[in-house]
């Protein structure tokens, strides 16, 4: 016997699961707006946060001190002093021997995975390469410390303890992947018909390279190294466990000096008590860092935009 | 009559071959740089740690005395870290994906919500550590405790999640959209039924290296003030806990007090470096496995 149904019974049912999906349907949208939403209330809490107790810093300490002078003394009882010269000396040149490691060794490591591996070397490499930047800074840290600064003052007999040039260079070990990996995607989205015009005219493999290669991909290739000053800027925990706490102006290198980030990591695990100067020059250290490493970033994404060439 | 001299051709010619050659061993001595640097890494944490991993070394707690120190405390730790942060990026980052692929007009707001998402990946792990810090901790009262540690984790890793599932969801190729809208479907239920289950092995492998970021990731902890004394093991999400991260940051800077806590630091990093394989292997499982082409 057939079952009898209710066509009214029906257009009911269907009514209903309709405006249970329509309600959905309007607020499905606003839950994930507002997903999408926080991040930007991340964007607004970071600004906000940097730039109110940066204020609130430079109520007390003047900025022409600040950006001035040469002495950081913030824990002298006598006389305290904000100046953030120091740190920036120690984060310039960690940064700086940094990329003395990670560009010759990025761009040829580049180089050499898109224009000279064969496919197969390439697939193993790539992935191995890209490990290092897997490795967790804490780990690059214990070795800057417990190995490549003993190793370096066997041959350096002047070197601190502590010093800038250790984490440097452990810091441009890290950087190696980011630099080899984006100025090899710019290399490899050079078409082959310009390799392969250059190689016509009887050009070798390397002429190829430094010839028609990367002075295409230049755009990329600088952007990359841009990206990598940045995120040596913004690095922290290697420099805060191998090149010391001390303050010091100046070039040497073999010296312990502290980066920007090392003081934040410096002053928050001091327990800085709220309202402090202290605890203020905090937060205008962070802006200052943020300042750096953001317009590094804008940068390295106007260059690849601006002056990518099209083919 | 000659018009070139072949035996000078002939010269230049051997000579700019042989550069090359030599230029291609010195680029491949280059790129195995990183490789040595990393075996001498490794090796070096696995010569400082043997015969300080053992069953105790795992489930024995902090103590001061080296020999009956273990990392309990910061496995716990960091698992209830991942209690917070796995599901806080999961809904957040796909959400936001969703919303930026599939719902956002292509206008201002989505050029700008997309820009600020790029920008936020660039963005100092230090200077996430001092929002927490900021926010979580001091203004919403958390303390240095899970649920903050947490969620400034997650904010931090957001960015990752974001860029993975966008890029899945991109790949979901419109005919299957076109198919269920053509069924009679509603674009949530195109949504969650089609787009979603095609996308999962993407958003998946983004979320797990998602996390294993966040279980590496030092910097924002020392901000936000998280512990590495002897507390006690966290049971809720608003206790205090360590990590393994700060385990190892602890033991590394007092090393040079005590030279037994440079092999505890090595004996952790062996254990966190074996988390993070397994979790990337993983991804790359998920990612080799279901891979589909359209």
């Amino acid at each position: 016997m057939l079952k009898t149904v209710s066509v009214k019974e029906l257009i009911q049912q269907k009514k209903q699961s309709t405006s249970s999906t329509a309600v959905l349907e309007k607020v499905v949208p606003i839950l994930l707006f507002a997903a999408a939403f926080i991040s930007v209330l991340t964007t607004i809490g970071i600004l906000f946060t940097l730039i109110y107790e940066t204020i609130l810093f430079f109520r007390e300490v003047s900025i022409l001190e600040f950006f001035s002078g040469t002495v950081l003394r913030p824990l002298s009882p006598v006389d305290p002093q904000f100046s953030i010269l120091p740190l920036i000396m120690g984060t310039l040149l960690t940064t700086i021997i940094a990329m003395f490691v990670a560009i010759p060794i990025g761009l040829t490591t580049a180089v050499y995975l898109s224009e000279y591996a064969t496919k197969n070397t390439r697939k193993i490499l790539k992935p191995m390469i890209e490990v290092l930047a897997g490795i967790p800074t804490i780990v690059y840290g214990f070795f800057a410390l417990t190995f490549v600064t003993p190793v370096l003052r066997d041959i350096i007999p002047g070197l601190e303890a502590t010093n800038v040039l250790s984490p440097g260079i452990v810091m441009g070990i890290m950087i190696i992947p980011l630099v080899a990996s984006l100025s090899e995607d710019a290399m490899n989205s050079v078409p082959n018909a310009m390799r392969e015009g250059a190689m016509a005219l009887g050009a070798t493999q390397l002429e190829v390279t430094f010839r028609v290669v990367i002075p295409a991909a230049i755009s990329g290739i600088i952007a990359s190294f841009v990206l990598g000053i940045s995120r040596a800027i913004g690095e922290t925990m290697i420099v805060t466990i191998a090149s010391g706490s001390s303050k010091n102006f100046t070039f040497d290198v073999t010296q312990s000096m502290q980066t920007m980030t090392a003081y934040i990591v410096e002053v928050t695990s001091g327990d800085a008590a709220t309202g402090t100067t202290i605890y203020y020059s905090l937060y205008a250290v962070a802006m200052t860092l943020f300042v750096f490493t953001l317009s590094m970033n804008m940068l390295a994404r106007h260059i690849s935009r601006r002056f990518r060439e099209v083919y | 009559m000659e018009y070139i001299d072949l035996h000078a051709v002939q010269e230049r010619m051997t000579k700019r071959l042989f550069l090359n050659k030599l230029i291609k061993y010195v680029f491949l001595g280059a790129a195995l740089f990183g490789l040595i640097v990393l075996a001498i890494l490794l090796y070096r944490v696995y010569i400082d740690s043997i015969g300080w991993i053992n069953f105790d070394f795992l489930n024995n707690k902090l103590s001061t005395s080296a020999d009956r120190a273990g990392i309990k405390g910061a496995i716990v730790g960091t698992i209830w870290l991942m209690i917070i942060v796995g599901p806080v990026t999961m809904i957040l980052g796909i959400g936001t994906a969703i919303y930026l692929e599939e719902y956002a007009k292509k206008g201002r707001l989505h050029s700008f919500i997309q820009t600020n998402i790029s920008n936020l990946a660039g963005v100092p792990s230090i200077v996430f550590g001092l929002l927490g810090l900021t926010v979580f901790v001091r203004l919403f009262g958390f303390g240095s405790s899970i649920i903050a540690g947490g969620l400034t984790m997650s904010l931090l890793v957001l960015p990752i999640v974001v860029v993975a599932a966008q890029e899945a969801i991109r790949s979901v190729p419109g005919f299957l959209r076109e198919a269920s809208y053509g069924m009679g479907a509603t674009k949530w239920q195109t949504v969650k039924n089609v787009v979603l289950p095609a996308a999962i092995p993407g958003i998946l492998t983004g979320v797990i290296l998602a996390l294993s970021r966040a279980i590496g990731e030092t910097a924002p902890l020392v901000v936000i003030g998280i512990p590495a004394l002897l507390i006690p093991l966290p049971s809720g999400l608003f206790d205090n806990f360590t990590a393994l991260p700060m385990q190892i940051y602890y033991w590394t800077i007092d090393s040079v007090l005590v030279d037994e806590y440079a092999n505890l630091a090595a004996a952790t990093i062996v254990v966190l470096l074996v988390v993070l394989f397994v979790l990337n292997s993983v991804a790359i499982l998920i990612r080799n496995k279901f891979q589909k082409r359209y």
